[in-house]
């Protein structure tokens, strides 16, 4: 095997391997294990924690509590527009742990992949993960791959875990939460989940939409920075704007109302929910936050979140009350309330 | 949006309001037919700023809702035969039979898959010639051009690992039926626009004839909805029980002939089941004899089909028009959209669902 040329410090073209797919082998912990993340995965994230390969990271963390969360992710298809399963599970760890006030500090990353993954294939999702990671400024600090076989995982599920750390004097939850308050979110609902609805076989709907995934942690610090009283922050991911507001809703014990028309939703989102009978506000996002802040911060807040790359299209889209608690309603066009539920489990489109 | 929100134009819309309380001196009751309508009705509070006295009824215009339980019965029994996959659109897959929805029968290790279009299962069978594909075929005159013509294309293609499971069903002798219910009064119907846009307005006027009551074809837009009541109402003010058209845009007088030609071609018309309602005569399309060998009833041999209908679930009552959601005792308690126990509380178009989703959770 001398003959093999070093490919150590190349970057993001295919390296060399043995094999054009994931081989049961490469999670036997053998020679082709050790292959994968050596010429595959270490070059893409390189940390000095992961440096050692060892089987866990030290960390040095600021002073401050430490926000943790985990989430994994399984998406079909793999690829889409806007991102791939790579861009989100970097995203979405990142900012689940920026919602909670934490400056994400690092991230792990694990693996399920399936026997016969194009190796190309992996190889250009954690191309993604790289760049997400960067863009984020977070670490990639300890991981694992695991392989099973043929039809036994859809291609690929990607664990990520994320460590944040919340500076003192940061208080943000649901409990915060009081009638008077607005609520703010950081752009057009529902682009990731239609786009992922339209990018998958059968559809047959063309659009230019892309999804919205994005890392929103630095977002969430110039939001902070800008010295409004923001009382919570949450990303709109399953279940959309109106999960998101209806658990802040129950438990809160306050109103929730939104005026028609407020919420931000692109033409081609609105399109492609009214042909099958969707709503626009039950679709997932991975690149919004919904903000509740203080009534008289409302503008600060909202001048904030529109200065920054990700939340140029930021709304105020409605408001906290004291009538109605455990309910998200909105105002439609005669003037009316409605009910705002819950999105049932999955997105079923109608018949006709 | 063009084209939608001109149709949800506040101002229009408070106008059309307005307009309607004018028109209204007497108590009338108007069904909606669709489905679709009734959610729009819903979701857009409609039934909230209606003038005293004229009431809305829900129709039985939800595909979903009516389609019989030993369809459905029959539909799993099928899918967990070995080497099918079966095929139906979305709403179908989480309706509740006798042994539980496709979805559950999914979960137990049938092929269950859901399509968006009847040309995708025809695809299906295509790329499986070694599999059983099987399309459940229900809905309207809206769905039944695309499902035949899918047929069609398959027996054109001589594709023998294609079948459908036929339960379709037609609105105006379901209509007729309510109008001969001595339970039910409806004074006037606004029919729904999308069935008009396959067979027209035309074939409604033996019904206003025979029966006295003006038939408006409306669309599923707020202002589509006000517009079609304000017509019905002022044809029951001035006793002219005609057939109008105010889904213009979209419906001709005699509809869409060449969708005509190909339903026709495929499919002949039968007496069929409705859920919770019974037998309506003519009210359903079979697969013609010529396609015998697309037939998924007489391909597949599951048995007898003994469906059971929770005893308490009075969505037949509903899909008449006799009773209105909350009316049910087991209504946002025992029966929801997680845990129904009807068709009405599954569908997107489901009177019972709309209630439930929109908020009206007890009786108004």
């Amino acid at each position: 095997m001398s003959d093999r040329p070093d490919f150590s410090g190349f970057t993001c073209p295919l390296p060399k391997l043995d094999h054009d797919t994931v081989q049961m082998a490469h999670g036997a912990g053998g020679r082709l294990s050790a292959d994968l993340f050596e010429r595959l995965i270490l070059p893409r994230f390189t940390s000095p924690e992961l440096e050692p390969r060892d089987d866990g990271a030290l960390l040095d963390l600021p002073p401050g509590r430490v926000a943790f969360s985990t989430d994994t992710f399984v998406v079909t298809p793999l690829f889409f527009p806007g991102g791939d399963i790579g861009t989100l599970a970097v995203c979405g760890t990142v900012n689940d742990v920026a919602m909670m006030g934490g400056v994400p500090q690092a991230l792990s990353m694990a693996f399920v992949l399936e026997e016969g993954l194009p190796l190309a294939d992996f190889h250009r999702i954690l191309c993604s993960m790289e760049a997400t990671a960067k863009h984020a400024g977070v670490r990639v600090v300890t991981g694992d791959t695991k392989v099973v076989g043929r039809g036994q995982c859809d291609g690929i599920y990607i664990n990520t875990s994320g460590i944040g750390v919340v500076p003192a004097g940061r208080d943000l939850g649901a409990h915060r939460i009081a009638a008077g308050d607005v609520v703010l979110v950081s752009g057009p609902a529902g682009d990731h989940g239609t786009a992922i609805l339209t990018a998958r076989a059968g559809l047959g709907v063309q659009t230019q939409l892309m999804s919205d995934c994005a890392p929103l942690n630095g977002l969430v610090e110039v939001l902070l920075a800008s010295g409004a009283d923001v009382k919570a922050l949450r990303d709109p991911t399953r279940g959309g704007l109106a999960a998101v507001l209806n658990e802040y809703a129950v438990a809160a014990r306050v109103g929730i109302r939104l005026d028609d028309g407020a919420v931000p939703v692109r033409d081609e989102v609105a399109g492609v929910c009214e042909m099958l009978g969707l709503d626009p506000l039950h679709m997932a996002c991975e690149g919004r936050l919904v903000a509740i802040v203080a009534a008289g911060d409302a503008d600060r807040a909202l001048a904030a979140l529109q200065g920054h790359e990700h939340g140029g299209g930021a709304a105020r889209i409605g408001a906290v009350n004291d009538r109605h608690a455990g309910v998200v309603t909105m105002a439609t066009a005669l003037g009316v309330e409605r009910v705002l539920d819950m999105p049932l489990g999955e997105q079923l489109p109608r018949i006709c | 949006m063009k084209h939608l929100d001109e149709f949800r134009d506040p101002a229009l819309a408070r106008a059309l309001v307005e307009r309607l309380k004018r028109v209204t001196t007497r108590p009338w009751t108007v069904m909606e037919v669709c489905g679709g309508q009734t959610h729009s009705i819903m979701r857009h509070g409609i039934d909230q700023v209606l003038p005293e006295g004229l009431t809305l009824l829900h129709g039985p215009g939800c595909p979903v809702c009516v389609t019989p339980l030993e369809t459905i019965d029959r539909a799993v029994a099928i899918a967990m035969l070995p080497n099918v996959i079966l095929t139906s659109f979305g709403d179908m897959l989480r309706v509740p039979g006798s042994n539980g929805s496709l979805l559950e029968a999914r979960s137990r290790g049938a092929d269950v898959r859901m399509v968006y279009s009847p040309l995708e299962a025809l695809a299906l069978a295509k790329e499986n010639p070694d599999r059983e594909v099987v399309f459940l075929a229900i809905g309207f005159e809206t769905t039944a051009p695309g499902n035949a013509m899918a047929l069609k294309a398959a027996a054109d293609l001589g594709l023998a690992n294609y079948s459908q499971l036929v339960s379709h069903v037609l609105v105006p002798p379901a209509m007729a039926a309510i109008l001969d219910d001595e339970h039910v009064r409806v004074n006037a119907f606004l029919a729904a626009g999308h069935v008009c846009t396959v067979t027209g307005w035309r074939l409604y006027e033996p019904i206003a004839k025979k029966y006295g009551v003006p038939i408006v074809a409306t669309g599923f837009e707020p202002v589509d909805i006000l517009d079609g009541l304000v017509h019905a109402v002022e044809l029951l003010e001035a006793g002219t029980p005609l057939v109008a058209n105010r889904y213009a845009r979209a419906v001709q007088p005699d509809g869409n002939p060449v969708a005509q030609a190909v339903v026709d071609q495929v499919y002949e018309v039968c007496d069929r089941k409705w859920r919770g309602i019974g037998t309506i005569p003519q009210s359903g399309l079979r697969l013609r004899a010529a396609f015998a060998a697309w037939d998924a009833e007489q391909k597949f041999d599951v048995g007898a089909i003994t469906p059971q209908e929770p005893a308490e679930c009075i969505s037949g009552q509903v899909l008449q028009g006799r009773l209105k959601p909350a009316d049910c005792p087991a209504f946002g308690t025992k029966c929801t959209p997680q845990t129904p126990l009807g068709a009405t509380m599954v569908s997107s178009e489901g009177a019972c669902a709309a209630w439930y989703r929109y908020g009206r959770k007890s009786a108004t």
